[in-house]
């Protein structure tokens, strides 16, 4: 035996005696799972000193950033704030092109629904000066083709007619003004009445007798009879029916949404259009023998 | 020497020699009963004859050094001896701390007193489970009851063959 006097010596030789035997533990034992036991220590055994090391320096660093590297912070700020308020004006043009998008779509879509027909699309580049008239102004005029009493609609229905038409511009006078007035039908009895504005949101529609049956949402539809729009075209439906005399008071409230307009398509020719609506069908189906067939109809003409 | 936990100071101990080869073939007696008893006798089991050959030599050699050394060979002869289920030092390290606390005790208390030894080894045994339920469920993750009557019942088993078993010792001593 060997022999170590001192008592010191003893307990190293001791912990020596006690890891060897340990790490001997280790090289022996082999999980399924994670492999040498000896590397599952060693990793245990490293890992905390890792962790807190990474915990330090993670507590130095976020104390530096957060106190001691604040100097730029406001500079920082100011800058973030203002490219927050570049893109906030960014996203809001980039919704509106969206929304300008979608309904170029729609006119797009409409016109290459009536390829035959011709229309001219234009923009709303403005609107009366006063309250005394409901118009607006378009964006194309003589030089595009357009004139005088032609008729001006979007894909829900009628808008207006032009009433000036200037070489880059025009002018439509609204089917809400007062001077306004179209021919039209209601589209299940196929009465026939011309329908004008009032300088309200609603239009009137005059000389129904109050013999005649008329029915609240009822449609009512372009006649052709008055030589500026062609059959068919949704007006508006029937929202108010009061008895009067000698006719009925008949306010309709208009197909296309007059208050906002963007996009218009202006019709150079009478050419009859088949116009599909999503309010009712089944009233969307003409009932009369010249409505059956607007093509035919046309025809006639 | 009446008092078994009589304290003294280190130069009033005397430490024992023994004859020459005394403790390697005590040692291997022991590991070999050990191994060949429970075979006929299940409850001999109880035992632990290497532990007891640990306690001995470390409370009479009175030296640490030699008593953790002492108890390392036997600790993992005993691990070789026990299969491919117990892996090496899962008793060496056990009888080596055994070995290094039973020296180091022997160094200041008389031990020589059958009680003393009976209760040192009741001790030491029940720390010695403790040290392998710790290795097995630290070290090798193995889930090991820590105490229970089967402990004690051996525990004292143990401690009382010891009394006997260091008697038949002490005749190797060389004075």
């Amino acid at each position: 035996m060997v022999a170590i006097p001192s008592r010191h010596k003893s307990l190293v030789l001791l912990a020596g005696v006690i890891v060897l035997q340990v790490l001997l533990l280790a090289v022996q034992i082999k999980r399924d799972s994670e492999g040498r036991l000896i590397r599952v220590w060693t990793v245990g055994a490293v890992s905390p000193f890792e962790r807190a090391g990474s915990n330090g320096f993670g507590w130095i660093r976020n104390t530096w950033r957060h106190y001691f590297a604040l100097q730029n912070t406001t500079r920082e700020n100011e800058q973030i704030r203002r490219e927050n308020d570049a893109l906030k004006l960014q996203i809001a043009q980039l919704q509106g092109k969206a929304a300008e998008a979608d309904r170029l779509a729609v006119l797009l879509n409409f016109r290459q629904s009536h390829g035959e027909v011709p229309m001219i699309a234009a923009r709303v580049i403005g609107a009366g000066a006063g309250t005394a008239s409901l118009t607006i102004q378009l964006d194309r005029g003589e030089r595009d083709g357009i004139r005088k009493n032609m008729g001006v609609i979007t894909p829900d229905g009628v808008v207006g007619k032009v009433v000036e038409a200037y070489p880059n511009a025009s002018q439509v006078l609204l089917l809400t003004d007062k001077e306004s007035g179209v021919g039209a039908m209601l589209a299940d009895s196929r009465i026939q009445s011309p329908i004008g504005g009032q300088g309200e949101p609603l239009l009137v529609m005059k000389y129904v007798p109050n013999d005649d049956t008329v029915n609240l949402g009822e449609r009512v539809i372009t006649s052709g009879m008055d030589r500026i729009f062609p059959r068919d075209l949704p007006v508006g439906t029937v929202a108010e029916i009061k008895p009067g005399n000698p006719f009925k008071q008949i306010r309709v409230k208009p197909a296309a949404n007059l208050e906002r307009l963007e996009e218009v398509l202006v019709l150079p020719s009478l050419r009859p259009l088949a116009v599909k609506s999503e309010q009712n069908p089944a009233t969307a189906q003409p009932s009369g023998p010249g409505a059956a067939n607007p093509s035919s109809a046309a025809k006639q003409r | 020497m009446n008092g078994a936990f009589d304290i003294r100071g280190e130069s009033h101990i005397e430490v024992h020699k023994f004859r020459v080869g005394a403790i390697i073939i005590a040692t291997l007696m022991a590991l070999v009963i050990q191994t060949w008893t429970p075979v006929h006798f299940s409850k001999a089991a109880l035992l632990d004859l290497p532990l007891l050959v640990t306690i001995y030599f470390g409370l009479s050699r009175r030296n640490p050094s030699t008593g953790l050394l002492l108890g390392m060979a036997i600790g993992l002869a005993q691990d070789s001896l026990s299969g491919p289920t117990v892996p090496l030092g899962l008793y060496g390290i056990a009888k080596t701390i055994i070995g290094y606390l039973a020296s180091s005790l022997g160094a200041r208390l008389d031990t020589e007193h059958p009680a003393a030894r009976c209760a040192l080894t009741f001790a030491f045994f029940v720390a010695h489970q403790g040290l392998i339920v710790v290795t097995r469920r630290i070290l090798l993750a193995q889930p090991e009851p820590w105490f229970n009557m089967h402990l004690i019942v051996a525990a004292l088993v143990n401690a009382l063959v010891a009394v006997f078993l260091f008697l038949l010792l002490d005749r190797l001593r060389k004075n």
